[in-house]
């Protein structure tokens, strides 16, 4: 498997920086000069799009979604990483993907990579398909398609939109759905829907990069996967204040 | 050879007719505005009297320096041309020889490019195209003749270095005598600056393209509309925007939460004054030698009579307002007759910012200037959009008559025509047989708060190529708008003028028809901020565009996005085909408003690689740049 990653790693590169035609054909000028107008890149971008501390009944969590790319206009190369945990303990859940982008159609990017889940979650590893972009009506679309090293698929889809209340004034409401194609009860994880998060969060831009923000996160159990959390005790659903930051740079 | 010096020209308290001193020039000589006149004290006069067409040869010496001054109320890291920005006011005769010695005392690489002078290609000053470019350390001569005259300009063709403030104003005059009758004559060159480093204005925009766009469409904004019926109409307008991902807002990438505006250097604190004497017909050669900005120009209280547009002259028309592209030029004649002072006002396409200045007949005086009106919102006409695609849109068409819609034209019921010249337009080549103009005047079209009264007509559709990925949509009605007013000048209750008005003085129209014709669309992508022709960024096209020597062809542009972009031809005049027949003008610089097509005839006379490209900047820098191979 990691010699698998890193092959994927060194291709997703190589692509990436691929410079074809750096000639000065296009110019028709000596070969020896200089191209007038360079392929734009590479740009680079880290998003924080949730950096939050939870408060809920009985206990108080922190999360972290946070992805960047670097690259050219077409070929980018992305990373995500996410996970959660309970204020003053190390994360329950903490993964990070690295995958290989590129534009398909003006507002999609495919995707395609790895994702690692760390401990002390279930330590997997998995192949990532997905396509991220904007939906008309300008929903912000991330889906993925995951398929584990023992052959498991799960999928998880994530929708954001932002509401102008005013010109730094901005109302997201986000749903982030999860499912799994074949039940992995080790793992706690059970067939169909899994979970759901529906978030609403209020921010205010101080500047476009830093805007603080609060709201409220309502989550949800499904099906099996609740009937094997209710078995341990747990809640299958639970309603948050959320306070954080959402940044980038 | 006479070699200018570089002397102070102007004392500035004095105020008096005279504006300058010019030492070592000496009769016939150019006239140099230079580094030691405070950068608030130059008057840009034009200083036509004190030079003359006496000497053959000319030198200059120019040095491209980075360095920190004092700019818009602060200091700034400047690339300057010898330390002024704009650099010199350089005024040349028709006729002369020309010798430019231009020195890089940067680290980087840099360029000076004669914006409108027709000129050999290898001095025409685009790195990578005409020529290697300028070390740093080193100098390159420029040498050309001067076969024109006008107002032009002259700017840096190296990165993002005009921003900084490579720029400057060229006047050459002419040989005989000027048709323009005129007793003052001011360069007023408007620009925009911004104390971020101009790679990071072209990165953030890369992260996000409406970075600078604090005039969005808000919750706060449709609330605000007055009534009930305002409000859903807004809503649903805002609807069939989102459904598209695109912004009615998206007049400017850049506009004033970053940029201060200039004139001649100057911010409106500043205030850039231009003395007269009541009763004077002033000149004022407007050259908008900006990266990123359009401007709405008026003067409150005068008329202004346009006498030409890119250095060539035009039939004198009367206007009170106008819209200049980035990169344009036009040249106007104003009477003021009374013991007061004027407002200069040129309000940033998007009303984010303006510049101003002022003309008195004394230093020190003021005008009030006016307020920025409300920003100006993009309509459907600039997206070019087929009504039959909207059906899904959330908006309301049921007042609206679709069956009149065939294919080739569409239903213009309600929409007034009368202002437009219908008559002049067969002699575009256009053809308008699929337009039903029958069916006007009845019927009342709403576009859910949509305003396009005077849009010009169809003239074609586009075709299946929707040129790739990179280009976020096309313009699926494609409009003639020669004849219509600048982006949000639409409705303002005075003249506004418009390509459709302009006509060339000179009778010197080249009568080969074309013999051929090239279409090119201007493409793009606001989200990943990519910008291209046919959808393919400089660096991914084949080679250059080619022309045959000598031939005589019809270039046309198609506007796929909903961004204007002002087209720039380096080497050869566009004649832009704006239905005048043998009388239409010749522009160097052409702006396409969104969802338009505009053609201009072209007489490929020079010989040479010559750059193609939006004039704005960061576009350019983009890839909406292409190469000219005259051969």
């Amino acid at each position: 498997m990691r010699r698998m990653k890193s092959k994927c790693i060194l291709l997703a590169l190589s692509v990436l920086y691929a410079t074809p035609g750096f000639t000065a054909k296009q110019a028709g000028t000596p070969d020896d000069w200089a191209i007038p107008m360079h392929k734009p890149g590479p740009y680079w971008m880290v998003l924080g799009d949730r950096a939050e501390t939870g408060f809920a009944d009985g206990h108080d969590s922190y999360t972290w979604d946070i992805q960047g790319w670097y690259g050219y206009d077409w070929n980018r190369l992305r990373w995500k990483t996410e996970g959660e945990g309970v204020q003053g303990e190390s994360p329950e859940d903490a993964e990070l993907q690295l995958l290989f982008s590129r534009m398909f159609a003006p507002y999609w990017e495919w995707q395609v990579g790895v994702r690692h889940d760390f401990e002390p979650g279930p330590t997997r590893n998995h192949f990532v398909t997905g396509i991220q972009g904007d939906a008309p009506y300008e929903f912000e679309i991330d889906a993925a398609l995951f398929i584990s090293e023992d052959g498991d698929a799960s999928a998880r889809l994530e929708a954001e939109y932002d509401l102008l209340l005013t010109q730094r004034l901005i109302l997201q409401p986000r749903l982030e759905i999860n499912a799994a194609f074949s039940e992995v009860p080790a793992f706690g994880i059970g067939r169909g829907i899994n979970n759901s998060e529906l978030g609403l969060r209020l921010r205010y831009e101080l500047r476009r990069e830093i805007a603080p923000y609060i709201g409220v996160s309502w989550e949800q159990q499904y099906g099996d996967t609740a009937d094997l959390l209710k078995q341990e005790g747990e809640d299958t659903s639970e309603t948050s204040v959320v306070v954080g930051v959402r940044f980038w740079f | 050879m006479k070699k200018s010096n570089i002397q102070p020209v102007r004392s500035h308290a004095s105020g008096s007719r005279r504006h300058f001193l010019q030492a070592a020039a000496g009769a016939g000589a150019i006239s140099l505005l230079d580094a030691i006149v405070p950068v608030w004290a130059r008057s840009m006069s034009v200083l036509r009297e004190q030079s003359g067409p006496g000497d053959d040869l000319l030198e200059f010496d120019l040095a491209i320096r980075a360095h920190r001054m004092d700019i818009a109320g602060g200091k700034g890291n400047v690339m300057s041309i010898n330390n002024t920005i704009p650099g010199p006011l350089l005024e040349w005769y028709e006729g002369q020889d020309v010798v430019l010695n231009v020195r890089n005392e940067m680290d980087v690489d840099t360029s000076i490019h004669w914006h409108g002078i027709l000129l050999p290609f290898e001095m025409d000053g685009v790195p990578g195209v005409t020529f290697r470019g300028i070390k740093p350390g080193t100098t390159f001569q420029y040498r050309f003749p001067l076969k024109q005259s006008g107002t032009y300009w002259y700017h840096s063709h190296s990165q993002l270095q005009e921003q900084s403030g490579v720029y400057g104003a060229l006047v050459v005059h002419p040989k005989g005598p000027d048709p323009v009758v005129y007793d003052r004559d001011y360069v007023v060159m408007l620009s925009d600056w911004t104390f971020e480093d101009p790679h990071d204005v072209l990165a953030k925009l890369k992260k996000m393209g409406d970075y600078y766009n604090y005039q969005q469409v808000t919750v706060a904004d449709i609330l605000d509309e007055p009534t009930s019926e305002a409000r859903s109409n807004a809503i649903r307008t805002k609807l069939a925007w989102d459904r598209m991902r695109m912004m009615p807002s998206d007049i400017a990438d850049v506009g004033g939460t970053t940029y201060s505006y200039l004139m001649n250097g100057l911010h409106p604190a500043g205030n850039w004054t231009g003395l007269f004497k009541p009763g004077e017909r002033v000149r004022l050669r407007f050259i908008n030698g900006s990266a990123m900005s359009f401007f709405n120009v008026r003067i409150p209280g005068l008329e202004m009579r346009v006498v030409a547009t890119d250095g060539q002259n035009v039939q004198p028309v009367m206007t009170d307002e106008f819209q200049i592209g980035t990169a344009e030029t036009y040249d106007v004649v104003v009477e003021p007759r009374e013991d007061r002072a004027y407002t200069v006002m040129a309000e940033s396409i998007d009303r984010s910012g303006f510049a101003a200045g002022t003309l008195a007949p004394r230093d020190g005086m003021r005008a009030p200037i006016p307020p920025l009106r409300k920003p100006p919102k993009l309509t459907m006409v600039d997206m070019g959009m087929d009504h039959g695609a909207m059906q899904g849109g959330g908006m309301d068409h049921s007042g609206m008559n679709h069956g009149d819609m065939g294919s080739g034209g569409m239903d213009h019921s309600g929409m007034d025509h009368s202002g437009m010249n219908h008559g002049d337009m067969s002699s575009d080549g256009m053809d308008h047989s699929g337009m039903n103009h029958g069916d006007m005047g009845s019927g009342d079209m709403d576009h859910a708060g949509h305003d396009m009264g005077n849009a010009g007509p169809v003239v074609a559709r586009h075709g299946p190529d929707h040129h790739g990925a990179g280009n976020a949509g096309v313009a699926d009605l494609q409009r003639d708008r020669l004849g219509e007013r600048g982006t949000g000048l639409e409705n303002v209750p005075h003249r506004v003028l418009v390509y459709r008005d302009l006509k060339r003085l000179d009778d010197d129209f080249d009568d080969r028809p074309p013999g051929r014709e090239i279409e090119l669309h201007l493409t793009g992508h606001m989200e990943r901020y990519m910008w291209s022709f046919d959808g393919e960024q400089f660096h991914e096209v084949d080679g250059p565009i080619e022309f045959n020597y000598g031939e005589r062809l019809r270039l046309t542009l198609v506007n796929d996005t909903m961004m204007n972009h002002p087209i720039h031809l380096h080497g050869m005049w566009m004649e832009m085909e704006n239905g005048h027949g043998r009388e239409i003008p010749r522009k160097h610089t052409i702006n396409v408003m969104p969802a338009s097509r505009v053609s201009a005839l072209i007489t490929a006379d020079a010989p040479g690689r010559w750059a193609f490209h939006c004039h704005l900047l960061y576009h350019m820098e983009m890839g909406m740049f292409r190469v000219v191979r005259v051969s």
